[in-house]
């Protein structure tokens, strides 16, 4: 508002204002620049989140969004999910899988969590306790490791 | 096995697959989103159902099953990185892709698909409106409104790209880069793999002349 008074008194004659004005603008653009940039970096991370952790994010993370950037967070995953049903046949392509390269079919892996019981294709039923190791194909693993369930063994 | 669409090539699967890696070399190598391509995405997605569903009636057992379902994770991998690789693209450079699908003249390719010109529109709302709703509003009336497409950085396409000559190109035109050099052409044979500014054989890439490597 400064700015906007010594502007309006330099219309009326005072040009000595002028630099003044100036520089504050300047002052204030910069200002603009940084909030800006900084909230923009933040926007980053948050979209990180999404690829890393994935729809659901862990109560600690979300303790440090302000109430805008989860609405931000909450709008973008749901823009990313019509994306990715859109793709791929009828239930869509999840994007986030898959990755790095496969490298084998099957994965050693350990059991973090009581699971309970999980089939695999050829019919047989794993029972998921925790601490227990197994042998298990690799896209049926994938899911679960994101959750934390398992654990990829290298 | 497969059919393009309703346009009039027909490609084998391995020629499709052929594709889909070139697409996906070019993409992620290109500094800038290059054109869409739906009709391999689609023959892709439905290459992998039809390997799925022969896989689910093969006997168990059967060593090929080890096999093809390798390939499947593997063809989906590639698919995966190659639009994964766009999303980024698409993000990282918003409201320019936006302005130039917007400013696009009749007849020349999208580099959007329906799908992905939707998704970058809904990022760009979703952006400005919390820079609206968390800063700009809270500022004197003069500074609320920012140019995001002077704000977000373009692509630089200035970069320097590794390729290879896939049909040969005579007098491409090498522009300048710094006041002392002149402007020279060259030919490129095919073949040939060379270092450039990826400015200068932005169309050969679209037209399917050069690959990025």
């Amino acid at each position: 508002e400064r700015n906007q008074a010594d502007v309006s008194e330099a219309k009326a004659g005072r040009t000595d204002l002028i630099f003044l004005i100036r520089f504050r603008h300047c002052c204030l653009l910069r200002n603009q620049r940084c909030i800006l940039a900084y909230l923009y970096d933040r926007l980053l991370r948050i979209r990180a989140l999404r690829w890393e952790y994935g729809s659901v994010l862990p109560n600690t993370i979300q303790f440090h969004m302000s109430a805008e950037e989860v609405e931000w967070f909450n709008r973008y995953k749901k823009s990313l999910a019509t994306y990715m049903r859109s793709i791929g046949g009828e239930e869509g392509l999840d994007l986030t899988q898959d990755i790095k390269p496969p490298k084998s079919l099957y994965i050693e892996v350990r059991c973090l969590k009581d699971y309970g019981e999980f089939e695999i294709d050829d019919g047989t039923t794993i029972l998921l306790k925790k601490n227990s190791q197994h042998f298990l194909p690799r896209w049926k693993c994938e899911q679960l490791i994101r959750q934390g369930v398992l654990e990829h063994i290298l | 096995d497969s059919d393009a669409g309703s346009e009039e090539l027909v490609l084998t699967p391995a020629e499709l697959i052929r594709s889909l890696e070139q697409a996906w070399l070019n993409e992620k190598f290109a500094p800038e989103l290059l054109e869409s391509k739906p009709e391999i995405i689609e023959c892709v997605v439905e290459q992998l159902d039809h390997m799925e569903a022969n896989l689910k009636r093969a006997k168990k057992g059967d060593l090929k099953v080890s096999v093809h379902r390798m390939e499947i994770e593997r063809i989906r991998y590639v698919l995966s990185s190659y639009l994964r690789c766009r999303l980024v693209k698409i993000e990282k450079f918003f409201p320019h892709v936006l302005e130039k699908e917007k400013s696009r003249p009749e007849g020349e390719p999208s580099i959007l698909s329906p799908e992905e010109f939707a998704f970058a529109k809904e990022y760009m709302a979703n952006t400005e409106t919390y820079l609206k709703n968390v800063a700009l509003k809270h500022m004197p009336p003069n500074l609320q409104k920012v140019s995001l497409l002077k704000s977000v950085p373009k692509p630089n396409l200035d970069s320097f790209v590794f390729l290879r000559v896939l049909e040969r190109q005579e007098n491409i035109l090498v522009e300048p880069e710094t006041d002392e050099q002149r402007e020279y052409t060259i030919d490129l044979e095919e073949g040939s793999q060379h270092l450039i500014r990826y400015k200068t054989i932005a169309p050969l890439v679209a037209s399917g002349a050069v690959q990025l490597i």
